[in-house]
């Protein structure tokens, strides 16, 4: 990853993710006439407010895959606008989808823009690892030479950035005074209005129905990719017959589960999220389990997915394992959360982990005895 | 705002070296302090989500919390490793939902 802002300069223009931010390189600029004289500042781009149709695609990209993993800028410095000395300097992370949403929410407004060397992570998930933190500050606003490029000594740091970084710290190491600002960019140019005064709802931190929503592609997607071994141990399980294995009977057998396993995966990655609220009781191993319970109990009115052997054995095994593994799917989605503390998952886990060990081998176990009886041994 | 499991938050306040700077009263996402008679008080440990932003940025040590993330992922990785529950979702390649 980057060194120091100067020395990327050329990599800039190398970066496709940054051509189209950059209007001009900041010695042509007006803006930064004043200081370029005696101390040439080390500033990366010149970046406006305006988001482009390809960046919004690249933004929706991060939603559903792993192209998040490589979107990120170049820490450093940047102009946003036509920034004077006496601008605020607002601290950001350097992962593009952080900074695109800072620059959007900012038209026809002046900063000087210090991005921190996160590795590409959010700012909240990056103070969490230290990544957004007090040493990295330290050192992006020495990098920049900052203090020469502004004439005042402050930093208005996001609010969930008070993760990583300690205020008291940064001032006594470089002589800038830390504000926490508003949880979220749209409310910045509010609080530099009040004369950086926060209300109660600029520093919550919220988790609505959209912001939920938009999580779960990225929950959907590692259940999903563990499917296929799901699938497979299905087919295996019910094509297994006493004189080899029978695809007619895998498929034919194995079709309500295979269905089941579907629907489970939808019920705890995205309906527990979705629902997350009007579902009962705190704990996301129960919001989970009652998910899929639900889920199970509507998916066996169809015709499909109602167990066509009628077979008792198999029905308690549908009930035992599904609502088990979307309780499991759905507990995942604390990582995703804003409001779900340490200790809290540690005890959900505690408690529900050996449950769920239990209930798999059940589930192997009662398998185990169906096919013994369908094989006419018991 | 939906809270989470009630009674299991560590945040411990001390009033007694509250000095009433409100830097905890700016940065948590949760509303948790409130100030009082020059002092900050804690509204309800129950919307404690443990980030430990408070207690890094409370200079006077008025503040601890057992601080990590509430993820089952990193809990569980961390239970495997022995170690302390680590955000496994980094650059690594391995993204889940979180970060």
């Amino acid at each position: 990853m980057a060194a120091g802002p100067g020395k990327d300069q050329p990599s800039l223009t190398a970066n496709p993710l940054l051509q189209d931010i950059v209007s001009s390189m900041p010695t042509a600029s007006s803006a930064v006439d004043g200081v370029v004289g005696k101390v040439p500042p080390q500033i990366i781009a010149k970046v406006n407010a305006e988001v482009s149709r390809a960046e919004r695609w690249e933004h929706f990209r991060c939603r559903i895959s792993n192209f998040r993993d490589k979107y990120s800028v170049t820490p450093g410095l940047y102009a946003f606008g036509e920034p004077d000395v006496d601008d605020d300097v607002l601290v950001s992370a350097n992962y593009k989808l952080s900074f695109d949403a800072l620059r959007r929410e900012l038209p026809g407004m002046n900063f000087w823009i210090l991005v921190l060397d996160t590795k590409g992570i959010n700012v909240w998930c990056a103070a969490g690892k230290g990544t957004f933190g007090t040493g990295e500050l330290v050192r992006q606003v020495a990098a920049s030479r900052l203090g020469a490029v502004v004439s005042h000594r402050r930093l208005i740091v996001p609010q969930l950035g008070a993760v990583g970084v300690n205020a008291s710290e940064i001032r006594k190491r470089t002589g800038f005074k830390v504000r926490f600002g508003p949880v979220l960019a749209a409310d910045l140019p509010a609080y530099i209005q009040a004369g950086y005064q926060k209300t109660a709802e600029m520093s919550t931190v919220r988790f609505s129905l959209k912001d939920r929503v938009v999580l779960t592609p990225m929950e959907l997607s590692p259940s999903l990719k563990k499917y296929p071994w799901f699938a497979a141990a299905v087919l295996l399980i019910f094509g297994l017959q006493r004189d080899g294995i029978i695809f007619a009977d895998a498929w034919s057998g194995g079709l309500p589960f295979l269905l089941l396993g579907l629907v489970t995966i939808a019920a705890g990655a995205f309906m527990a999220p979705a629902l997350l609220p009007w579902l009962p009781f705190r704990s996301f191993a129960v919001k989970g389990w009652i998910a899929g319970a639900a889920t199970v109990l509507l998916a066996s009115l169809i015709p499909v997915i109602a167990d066509p052997q009628h077979d008792a054995i198999l029905r308690i095994v549908a009930y035992l394992l599904f609502p088990a593994l979307s309780s499991y799917i759905a507990l995942q989605f604390t990582g995703s959360t804003t409001y779900t503390g340490m200790t809290g998952v540690r005890k959900e886990l505690k408690i529900s982990l050996p449950l769920y060990i239990g209930v798999a081998a059940l589930s192997l176990v009662l398998m185990v005895v169906f096919k013994l009886g369908e094989w006419g041994i018991w | 705002m939906v809270k989470y499991l009630a009674n299991v938050a560590t945040l411990e306040y001390d009033p007694e070296n509250c000095t009433g700077c409100q830097r905890c009263v700016e940065v948590c996402p949760h509303q948790v302090f409130v100030m009082e008679d020059k002092r900050a008080r804690v509204t309800d440990r129950d919307r404690c989500m443990e980030c430990g932003a408070c207690v890094l940025n409370c200079e006077f040590g008025a503040i601890s919390v057992d601080a990590g993330v509430g993820c089952a992922a990193a809990i569980i990785t961390g239970m495997i490793t022995g170690g302390e529950p680590v955000c496994g979702c980094d650059s690594d390649g391995k993204s889940s939902g979180c970060c």
